[in-house]
């Protein structure tokens, strides 16, 4: 039996019928790793130890039948996710060597349910990047061709899941940080509704924009880790608290009736035509299954992009305030009194991404420039707003390329910030708005690299955003996943 | 809106207290400047009597009752303090001796 094919959903009758323990799965997954990480780079910390001990407990769990849907299936983390007393760098010298006091909720969650974690994984520093490539660890490689980037700043989560390194992952998603490299790396990725999953011990990026959520190679396995995270958490103010449906429950409902939006502003000068194309052939086989087509407007998305840079970083040269030095993390040499302390530590700490957003940030919120960056920017975030709330008057769903093109090469836009944002172009609006919105394979491209398909549903539609992936995936069939040689 | 010059650079720098090299005050100010004119689109919407946006949900304030929980133990607390002396963070004298 081939563990690493197995999707989680048979892993778990296997398990229940007591034919493969979770100890077996864990160990394929650890040898899986220990083969391909060399080339690929995922992770930044690994925890193959405590991984095997949670595993035993998970069996004990099955045994005395106090198992949930996820008990005894391993998962891997994004390295922004506190995990008690393991290491937990954001991919920054910043926080090489910080050790948390404390699970954040979601990893409480995934404790509690028996999940062993397989390691911490490489990203972006703190989440600012499209690419991986502003790792202090260095890239991750996307495993369906080593020569091009794995997107960002999740990197590390998509490529373990599609280089089956891992079943299932968590990253985070502040600007398309989870549906781009799942687009990427031919998988699935959601970014719930804000406020769905508790972001208590996510280390912030930009608060009002950051969510967590899951990596998958399919929509049904992307689900089911939903519904474990997506729980009310007095930790975070910002929880809703309303009923979570069991979202695996919503998977089959019929897509007849369904009214699918096409805003013809996704589909611009820049975009790839083999990415149009697929994304064509995915509403084709919403249409074929009942679904109704409409063509609709989001007439700000074009201004998403400028508006995300203004509130992201903004955001971030607060959120960022807190490292310097006193309590935790980097501190520089360099102490000749507090403020020559501060002005080091996050000179050495810091890589040059993330000094130029807090620069922009901190340019952007100072006295005389607030109104015409932050204050505008805020606006034109609420008439992006205005035009979800108008399209879903309409329509049920709205159905998007994830991004412009396929996978770049590394190097290829690391110079230019301004290219680098633009592989974000289509995924901002979702969080800018606070819906959710998810990216899903769609096919492959000549030169053999995934294209994603994005779903955006209103606020707290998951269960219809999901119904509508799960039809469409069952329509095109799976592009499998990479051949990686080892 | 307007380009930026290298003593607005420095003067953000101080702000966000972030030590720059003279070559990296070069660098920032171009890429900066580049950005920002990329943010020029943003002039052309019309936001007359828009109310800006800064959180796409309705926050309220979430009150609990005032009772004593768990809270962190000092060592845990304590456990990432690059400086530490007896359960307190030290850092370099702020106020000078007389």
């Amino acid at each position: 039996m081939d563990i690493l094919k197995k999707s989680v959903l048979e892993l778990r009758e296997l398990l229940d019928k007591g034919e493969i323990s979770s100890r077996e799965i864990v160990q394929a997954y650890i040898d899986r790793i220990e083969k391909t990480e060399p080339k690929l780079n995922s992770f930044v910390t690994l925890t193959f130890e405590e991984a095997l001990k949670d595993a035993d407990r998970a069996d004990e769990m099955i045994r005395n039948k106090t198992h949930t849907t996820l008990t005894g299936i391993p998962i891997a983390l994004k390295d922004n996710i506190s995990t008690y007393h393991v290491k937990t760098t954001c991919s920054s010298k910043m926080l090489e060597n910080y050790r948390p006091p404390f699970d954040a909720t979601v990893v409480k969650l995934i404790k509690q349910a028996g999940m062993p974690i397989l390691g911490k994984t490489n990203m972006d520093e703190f989440a600012m990047g499209s690419s991986t490539e502003t790792s202090y660890f260095g890239p991750t490689k996307n495993p369906w061709n080593l020569e091009y980037v794995p997107g960002g700043s999740s990197g590390g989560s998509a490529a373990s899941v599609a280089a089956k390194q891992a079943p299932l992952a968590l990253g985070t998603d502040t600007g398309g940080s989870i549906r781009q490299p799942a687009a990427f790396t031919g998988i699935v990725g959601i970014k719930p509704t804000y406020g769905l999953v508790s972001r208590y011990g996510v280390v912030p990026f930009a608060s009002s924009l950051d969510q967590v959520g899951p990596f998958a190679r399919t929509v049904a396995e992307s689900a089911a880790l939903l519904s474990l995270i997506a729980q009310y958490d007095k930790y975070d103010s910002t929880s809703l608290n309303n009923p979570r449906p069991d979202y695996l429950r919503s998977l089959e409902k019929d897509v007849k009736g369904l009214r699918v939006g096409v805003p013809k502003e996704f589909f611009i000068d820049g975009l790839d035509a083999e990415v149009e194309q697929a994304v064509r052939k995915a509403v084709k086989a919403l249409e074929d299954q009942g679904a109704e087509i409409v063509d609709i407007e989001l007439p700000h998305s074009d201004k998403a992009l400028a508006t995300y840079y203004i509130v992201a970083t903004a955001e971030c040269s607060s959120n960022l305030a807190r490292f310097d030095g006193v309590r935790f993390g980097h501190r520089s040499e360099n102490t000749k009194d507090s403020v020559t302390m501060f002005k080091h530590t996050r000179a050495e700490g810091f890589g040059p991404e993330v000094k130029r957003r807090i620069m922009l940030g901190t340019y952007a919120l100072s006295a005389g420039y607030y109104d015409a960056y932050y204050l505008k920017a805020l606006k034109v975030r609420r008439l992006i707003k205005e035009d979800f709330d108008k399209a879903f008057t309409k329509v049920d769903v709205i159905i998007t390329p994830t991004t412009p093109s396929t996978a770049f090469k590394f190097g290829e836009k690391v110079q230019d910030p301004i290219a680098m944002y633009l592989s974000d172009v289509f995924t901002t609006t979702a969080n800018l708005a606070g819906i959710p919105a998810l990216s899903m394979p769609a096919g492959l491209s000549s030169n053999n690299l995934p294209i994603g398909v994005q779903i955006i549903a209103p606020s707290l539609a998951e269960e219809v955003m999901l119904s509508t992936a799960y039809s469409i995936e069952k329509a095109l069939g799976s592009i499998g996943l990479p051949e990686l040689e080892v | 809106m307007s380009s930026i010059t290298k003593e607005t650079v420095c003067y953000v720098a101080d702000l966000a207290r972030l030590y720059l090299t003279d070559e990296e005050i070069e660098q920032m100010t171009e890429s900066l400047n580049k950005i920002l004119e990329f943010e020029e689109q943003l002039n052309s919407v019309n936001t007359d009597n828009v109310e800006p946006m800064a959180h796409a949900v309705p926050l309220n304030n979430v009150m609990r009752e005032d009772v004593v929980e768990e809270s962190m133990p000092i060592r845990e607390a304590m456990l990432n303090a690059p400086d530490e002396v007896e359960g307190f963070f030290r850092v370099p004298r702020i106020i000078e001796k007389d």
